[in-house]
């Protein structure tokens, strides 16, 4: 089981938090200028990382707030978790491990 | 490739079974092949195995960057069964079992397919409208399902607590007979000997860094490996939980995340366990290997990852929903859990075709049910890279169906445990 720090709560086991898919997927700014692809993009392709992923969890049975973490998904060890709405923090894969 | 028959039989027992020789070569790679398989696991071996069988394409190379197998072939719980609503996946999967059902005998090597049926429990009155349907959509496309009273079900499986003031009481079950088991071990290697006499090369500990392209065009004329460029103008993926990784080398972003995806085996025990049982509801299904082991697959965890294991309550959950349909397991002992890798797609049906790179084809997204899949998928596929056009059956499964929108959503109304 994995350990999250909540930003807000601290340190918590995964069984308080769920899983929200990528982080930092904007949705489009102008929906109907899009074409069919650019949706499909939008709504169906997603990174999928053998290695730092910038991902949103939600903790559920905690403060329930959204926040995003930075995860090595070969180790899965966080690197970061930070606010949601706070820039990703600049970190490279390789100063993670 | 000496043939398993009575005759050879007889003459290695006499000689104490010293001539058989290896199953299948190792050899170097050539400097350019017709075809290229990514992935060494029952898909690409199988398509290796049917280009050259049905296509006559046998200049044909299988990369694999561990050892053939060691994927998701080797770690997940060898359920086969056909009885998936939508149409177009019935035929998928349908396809697949008639060609479990002659494959020993095709590939001159038993891989054990045991068709003691799948079981799939209903616990509640959503479950059972929602099985009734199958068994009804699997009629009109002639793949075998019937509903079983929970008398019926316990019959068929002595095992099952039909206690109606139990935790999950079983109104219900759907049956598929011709469903069952295989020894996944003896796929990857029955094909891969097959495949390789009849030309194959089969290259192991071979990882694809990255492909080289035609400037102009755009298309594929081979791969960067880590034993060297191979040339290729027909290129096919079938890497799994990985795909994403290699395509990624091509330029090409997929709708995959991958997850970890947990199974655990018991200690061996005499036959108790006739069947496959699945039980959605609870998220848990159980067979018995042909060892004596029970053999119980999880769920998948909630988070993209790549780590090979996942988190101990996913397993603790399957074990007390286990417990609970079969009291007598209770003190059963688990001899050891793994995880392996799936490749889950937004409407959970595969992606089997072409790529927007001309000479690249991908195979993927089979997410949690992979397995039972093999043989169809791979003569599919395989009928892919050779014409370069879908066969009929995984027409539907393009990579361009989310910009279209035709998605196969199997995911709301599968009977698998997503």
């Amino acid at each position: 089981m994995l350990l999250i720090t909540c930003p807000h709560c601290g340190p918590r086991p995964e069984l308080e938090f769920r899983w929200g898919g990528e982080a930092h997927v904007a949705r489009p700014a102008d929906p109907s200028a899009l074409d069919d692809r650019a949706w499909s993009e939008f709504l169906f392709v997603r990174n999928n990382p053998k290695g730092l992923f910038a991902e949103r969890w939600n903790h559920a049975h905690g403060c329930q707030r959204w926040f995003n973490a930075l995860r090595d998904t070969h180790s899965d060890k966080f690197v970061a978790t930070y606010p949601a709405g706070a820039p990703r923090p600049d970190i490279a894969a390789e100063d993670a491990r | 490739m000496r043939r398993f028959n009575l005759a050879n039989l007889l003459t290695e027992a006499v000689r104490g079974h010293e001539g058989w020789g290896r199953q299948w070569r190792s050899p170097e790679p050539k400097k350019s092949y017709d075809v290229v398989v990514v992935g060494g696991g029952g898909h690409g071996l199988g398509t290796a195995h049917y280009l050259a069988e049905v296509h006559g394409i046998t200049n044909v190379a299988v990369l694999e960057k561990g050892w053939i197998g060691g994927g998701n072939t080797g770690r997940n719980t060898t359920i086969i069964r056909s009885n998936y609503l939508y149409d177009e996946s019935a035929h998928l999967y349908e396809h697949a079992v008639k060609l479990w059902e002659g494959l020993s005998r095709d590939l001159n090597y038993n891989v054990m397919y045991s068709q003691r049926g799948v079981m799939m429990l209903a616990h509640n009155v959503h479950d059972v409208q929602v099985f009734k349907r199958h068994v009804y959509a699997n009629r009109l496309n002639g793949v075998d399902n019937e509903w079983l009273t929970p008398e019926q079900a316990q019959a068929y499986c002595p095992p099952l607590s039909i206690d109606p003031r139990a935790r999950y009481p079983v109104l219900g079950a759907a049956l598929q007979r011709r469903g069952g088991t295989a020894r996944h071990d003896a796929v990857a290697w029955g094909y891969a000997r097959a495949a390789d006499a009849r030309g194959v090369d089969i290259i192991q500990n071979c990882e694809v860094t990255g492909f080289r392209r035609d400037p102009a065009t755009g298309a594929v004329t081979g791969v960067e490996t880590t034993r060297g460029f191979i040339g290729a103008t027909r290129v096919g993926v079938a890497a799994a939980g990985h795909t994403s990784v290699i395509m990624e080398r091509a330029g090409v972003r997929m709708p995959l995340q991958s997850f970890p995806l947990q199974a655990l085996v018991s200690e061996p025990v005499k036959p108790v366990f006739p069947c496959v049982v699945m039980s959605n509801a609870v998220h848990a299904y159980i067979s018995q290997s042909d060892k004596g082991e029970l053999v119980i697959g999880a769920g998948t965890d909630q988070y993209a990852s790549y780590s090979q294991q996942g988190g101990l309550q996913i397993t603790t959950h399957t074990l007390d929903a286990i417990c609970e349909i079969f009291p007598r397991f209770s003190r059963m002992r688990m001899l050891r859990n793994w995880g392996g890798i799936v490749d889950v797609t937004p409407d959970r049906s595969p992606i089997i075709g072409k790529t927007p790179v001309p000479g690249l084809y991908v195979n993927c997204g089979w997410g949690t049910g992979g397995f039972k899949a093999t043989p169809g998928s791979a003569h599919v596929f395989a009928h892919t890279l050779a014409t370069g056009e879908p066969h009929p059956i995984n027409a539907p499964f393009t990579l361009d169906r989310f910009r279209t929108g035709r998605l196969i959503d199997e995911a709301a109304a599968a009977a698998v445990a997503h």
